[in-house]
């Protein structure tokens, strides 16, 4: 790792003044993806301001409509919670898949989401569920959240605080994970919600993504046979020595099926 | 910078780098080697340890974000009278090792999954297992160690 200056903050102010002073500052949730980058030298951020110490960014709170989770909650305490478990049970599982036991311990949704791994789970509920992100400044939608890898909609200074997430119908999540890393080779979220169908995929392309041509078809037909024929444009997804575009778009069809199946 | 945490009952205070992992803080600062270190990228999980009661990796935190927290490592699972931990001890009759690198870890990450998970299937304890990679033994022993130390623990009433 390269050199970098530490702070531990105990409020929001407080960090994102922190995050203010140094041009290449960078927050640090639970660490599980940036720690790792930091050994691979793949990141020099110049401070690292650790998010742990502020108590106000952990918990979970369900309303009967919605689930709000605060930006540190650990993966764990969401796979592992009888209320999310109660109110949407493919968040829980969705929770419990991610990574291993250990990194579940420490790794964080809002990390994850900040984060916009193109392989991360979460991304794939967020946008799935058509969930609104809370930040110290405002509230983004999902459909305006994640921009491209690695690239989501919060601004400098700008720390998600809590994702809330609005009760579905039915819900699942299904990913075939790559078995290795655990990470999504594609994973597909499937939510009938109060607003509708809504179907969103990643692992497969630049970050998260909505397949409106399987939504439409489920939205008259909530049945796996509905978008048996309702592929996505391989020439869109990603390319790497797990799987090759093509794969990718027979596995988001694939698991598609799966969670509408799934759906509960 | 001056990071202080309690270690296995013992308050601890250093100065360490930043960048020092909670592996190095525990090997280097303290002299506690038996957290291993195998991949040092968080996957192989023989550097499991609790922070503040779940198993972590301690090669993918920093020392100075355990500020405060509550540490075991392998070297403080036992009561300290000479008598090892249920799950040590499971391991130990069910040859839940071989050569006894991933050991540690195994032990630390089991410790947890039993807390976890009581009365766990094997299917969960395989998938939450995930962490920690064993080249020796092709888990089934472990498995087996692992469901023997949960009986031990509970036995015991506690943890």
């Amino acid at each position: 790792m390269y050199a970098f200056g530490y702070h531990r903050p105990t409020t929001i102010d407080e960090a994102v003044t922190l995050l203010g002073q140094s041009e290449d500052a960078s927050a640090i949730a639970g660490g599980q993806t940036l720690l790792q980058s930091l050994k691979q030298r793949l990141a020099q951020p110049g401070e690292l301001v650790d998010l742990g110490a502020i108590k106000e960014l952990s918990g979970i709170a369900v309303d009967g409509r919605t689930v709000v989770i605060g930006a540190l909650t650990k993966h764990n305490e969401v796979a592992l919670s009888s209320e999310v478990r109660k109110a949407v049970p493919a968040l829980a599982d969705l929770a419990g898949a991610i990574g291993d036991h250990q990194v579940r311990n420490v790794g964080t949704i809002g990390g994850s989401v900040a984060n916009s791994d193109p392989a991360a789970d979460y991304p794939a509920a967020v946008l799935g569920l058509g969930a609104t992100v809370e930040t110290n400044q405002r509230r983004i939608a999902a459909d305006d959240f994640f921009i491209d890898l690695f690239e989501t909609a919060l601004e400098p200074g700008e720390l998600i605080k809590a994702i809330h997430f609005p009760v579905p119908k039915r819900a699942a999540y299904v990913k075939f994970a790559q078995p290795a890393s655990r990470y999504a080779l594609a994973g597909v979220m499937v939510a009938e919600t109060g607003d509708g169908v809504r179907l969103a995929v990643t692992g497969a392309g630049a970050c998260a993504f909505r397949v409106p041509a399987m939504e439409q078809a489920l939205a008259g037909d909530f049945s796996a046979d509905a978008i048996k024929g309702v592929q996505v444009d391989a020439d869109e997804l990603n390319d790497d020595i797990h799987g090759t575009p093509a794969y990718r778009a027979h596995l988001v069809n694939v698991l598609a099926r799966r969670a509408v199946e799934a759906a509960r | 910078m001056n990071v202080s945490m309690t270690v296995n009952g013992r308050s601890v205070t250093a100065d360490v780098d930043p960048p020092t992992l909670l592996t190095e803080f525990l090997r280097d600062h303290l002299g506690l080697t038996g957290t291993h270190v195998g991949c040092d990228t968080g996957q192989c999980g023989s550097c499991t340890i609790h922070l503040d009661g779940r198993a972590v990796k301690a090669c993918s935190v920093l020392a100075a974000q355990a500020e405060g927290a509550r540490v075991v490592t392998i070297e403080g699972l036992a009561d300290g009278n000479g008598d090892l931990h249920p799950m040590q001890a499971a391991f130990r009759e069910e040859h839940g090792l071989q050569c006894g690198f991933c050991t540690p870890g195994m032990v630390m990450a089991a410790v947890d999954l039993v807390n976890t998970y009581p009365n766990a299937s094997d299917t969960t304890i395989r998938e939450n297992l995930e962490g920690n990679i064993c080249r020796c033994t092709g888990y089934e022993n472990i498995v087996r160690a692992l469901k023997s130390g949960a009986a031990g623990m509970g036995d015991q009433g506690n943890g």
